[in-house]
C-alpha cells in the first residue's frame, strides 16, 4: 500500500498512482462497468465489462509503475488498444461520434479521482494534487490511446463496408428470347457463387433459355476456386439444356489463369459481353442486320 | 491489422472469406505502389489468393506479413503465409498439379509457383505451414531463380 511505500524507498507519485490502482482495482472496475463506454459495449454481461475494467487498470497500472503516463506509445498500452478495439469499432459501428466516445472516456476519470482523494485522506494538499495530476495526465493519455483506435478501427470498418458493398448480388438479365446474362462483379468466393448458380439455373427454367452469359468484365481475380465454380456453373447449365458462355475475360486475367494451370478449353469464351450476345444470336438463328446504307445494292 | 505508412508493409489476419478479399485488395494495392503492372499485380494477387485460401481452408487460419524487399538494386514484395495447422506431410504430392486432399482443383500451390518469382515453402506436421513468396519488379536486373 502506498503509506508503506513512502516509508521504504522514496515514491514518485506515478509510483502511488499504480500502487493506488492496482490496490483499488475491483472498485474501480465495478464503477467502470457502469459508465457509458464500458455499459453500452458489454450490453449482455456485467461481468464483461468489469473484467474489460480490470484489464484496463492493469494496463493503466503498469504504464504508471513504469512512469511512462505521458507517453501513448508505453508498451502497457498494447493491452488497451486490444481491448478498446473492440469497445471503439463496436461503438464506431453504433454511429458514436469522436466527441462522444471523447467525452465517454473523460466519465472515466471522476470516480477514480473520487476514490483516490479517499485513499489518502491524512496526505499534504501538495501530495495530493500531484498525484491527482499525475492520475489526469493518465486518463489523458489514455483517451489519446482510444481515440486513435477509434479512428483507425472506423477507417477499417468503412473500409470492409466498401468490399461488402461490392459483394451485393447480381441479377440475372434476359437479353434476348432464349438468352439469359449474369453480370458479375465484385468477388467471386463460395457463398456468393452459389447463389449466382442457383439464380442463374433458375432463370434457365423459367426463360427457357439456351444460352447462358456470365460476363465476369468485373470480376477482379479468378483464381482456382472461381475458376471451379465456373467450370461448375457452365455443366450444371449444360445439363439444363443450356449452353454457357463466359465473356469479358481480361488480358491479365487470361495470362495469369495460364500460368495458375487452369483449363478452361471447356468452356466457351467470348471476349466481350457483346461477342458473347452475338454468338448466341447466332447460333441459335437470329440474325442481327445492319441497315443498309441508302443506295447501296439490296440483295 | 497492422499497416505500416509505406502502405505495403503489413500483418494481415486470414480468418474468413472476409479478410480473404481484405489480403487481395491489399497486395494489389501494395504491388501497384511498388510499380508492379497490371499483368504481375493480377498473377500476385492470384497467387495471394490461393495461398491465403489455404492458410484458411487447410491451416485452419493464420497471418500473411507483407513487406516490401530489395536485393542487389531490385526491388520487390514479399508475401509470407503462416498458420499453425496441420501441416503437410508430403511437399512433392501438394505441389502437384491436380493434387487435393480437400475439394478444390488442386492447383493453388503448383499454380501460386508458377505466378511468383521465389516459392518456398516450409512445413512440418502438427506444427505449421509457412509458405513465402516474393516477386521482383521487372527492369533492375533480379536474381530470379530458373526453374
Ligand atoms: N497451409 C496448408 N496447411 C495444410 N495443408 C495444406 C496447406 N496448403 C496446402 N495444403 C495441402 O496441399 C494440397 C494442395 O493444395 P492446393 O494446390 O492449393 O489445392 P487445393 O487447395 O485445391 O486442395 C491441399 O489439398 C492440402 O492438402
Ligand atoms: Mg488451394
Amino acid at each position: 500500500m502506498p503509506e508503506q511505500d513512502t516509508a521504504g524507498r522514496p515514491s514518485t507519485p506515478a509510483q502511488e498512482v499504480a500502487d493506488f490502482l492496482r490496490g483499488r482495482q475491483e472498485q474501480i472496475a465495478q464503477r467502470w462497468a457502469d459508465a457509458a463506454l464500458f455499459r453500452t459495449v458489454f450490453t449482455h454481461s456485467r461481468d464483461e465489462a468489469v473484467e474489460a475494467g480490470r484489464a484496463v487498470l492493469d494496463a493503466l497500472a503498469a504504464v504508471a509503475a513504469a512512469d511512462r503516463v505521458e507517453d501513448a506509445e508505453a508498451g502497457g498500452f498494447d493491452v488497451v488498444r486490444e481491448q478498446l478495439a473492440r469497445t471503439a469499432a463496436s461503438r464506431a459501428r453504433a454511429g458514436s461520434t469522436v466527441t462522444q466516445i471523447s467525452a465517454e472516456v473523460d466519465a472515466l476519470r471522476p470516480p477514480v479521482t473520487e476514490l483516490l482523494l479517499a485513499e489518502f485522506p491524512a496526505a499534504p494538499a501538495e501530495h495530493l494534487r500531484d498525484c491527482t495530476t499525475t492520475l489526469t495526465v493518465l486518463m489523458g493519455t489514455l483517451r489519446l490511446v482510444v481515440l486513435e483506435t477509434a479512428l483507425s478501427e472506423g477507417e477499417e470498418l468503412i473500409n470492409r463496408q466498401r468490399l461488402q458493398l461490392l459483394e451485393v448480388a447480381t441479377p440475372v438479365i434476359k437479353l434476348w428470347e432464349g438468352i439469359v446474362a449474369v453480370p458479375l462483379i465484385g468477388t467471386l468466393d463460395s457463398a456468393r457463387s452459389q447463389v449466382v448458380m442457383e439464380t442463374l439455373l433458375d432463370s434457365i427454367v423459367e426463360q427457357h433459355a439456351r444460352f447462358a452469359i456470365l460476363d465476369i468484365t468485373g470480376v477482379p481475380t479468378v483464381d482456382s476456386l472461381v475458376a471451379q465454380h465456373l467450370m461448375k456453373t457452365v455443366a450444371a447449365a449444360r445439363l439444363m439444356g443450356a449452353e454457357c458462355i463466359v465473356s469479358g475475360i481480361r488480358p491479365a486475367i487470361a495470362q495469369t489463369i495460364v500460368h495458375l494451370g487452369i483449363d478452361l478449353s471447356s468452356v466457351l469464351t467470348r471476349a466481350s459481353l457483346a461477342d458473347a450476345l452475338a454468338y448466341a444470336l447466332r447460333e441459335q438463328g437470329t440474325d442481327i442486320v445492319s441497315r443498309e446504307p441508302a443506295g447501296s445494292e439490296v440483295r | 491489422m497492422k499497416r505500416t505508412a509505406d502502405g505495403i508493409s503489413a500483418s494481415l489476419p486470414i480468418h474468413s472469406d472476409l479478410d480473404l478479399v481484405w489480403v487481395r485488395q491489399h497486395v494489389r494495392q501494395a504491388a501497384a505502389q511498388l510499380g508492379f503492372g497490371l499483368v504481375e499485380q493480377t498473377k500476385l494477387v492470384t497467387a495471394a489468393s490461393e495461398l491465403a485460401r489455404n492458410t484458411l481452408v487447410h491451416g485452419g487460419g493464420g497471418l500473411l506479413e507483407c513487406a516490401p524487399v530489395s536485393r542487389g538494386g531490385a526491388r520487390g514484395l514479399r508475401l509470407t503465409f503462416g498458420d499453425e495447422g496441420p501441416g503437410i506431410t508430403d511437399l512433392d504430392q501438394a505441389l502437384r498439379d491436380g493434387y487435393t486432399s480437400g475439394e478444390g482443383l488442386g492447383m493453388g500451390l503448383g499454380g501460386a509457383r508458377r505466378l511468383v518469382h521465389e516459392f518456398a515453402i516450409d512445413s512440418r506436421p502438427g506444427t505449421g505451414t509457412t509458405v513465402t513468396v516474393t516477386s521482383w519488379m521487372p527492369g533492375a536486373p533480379r536474381p530470379r531463380e530458373e526453374r
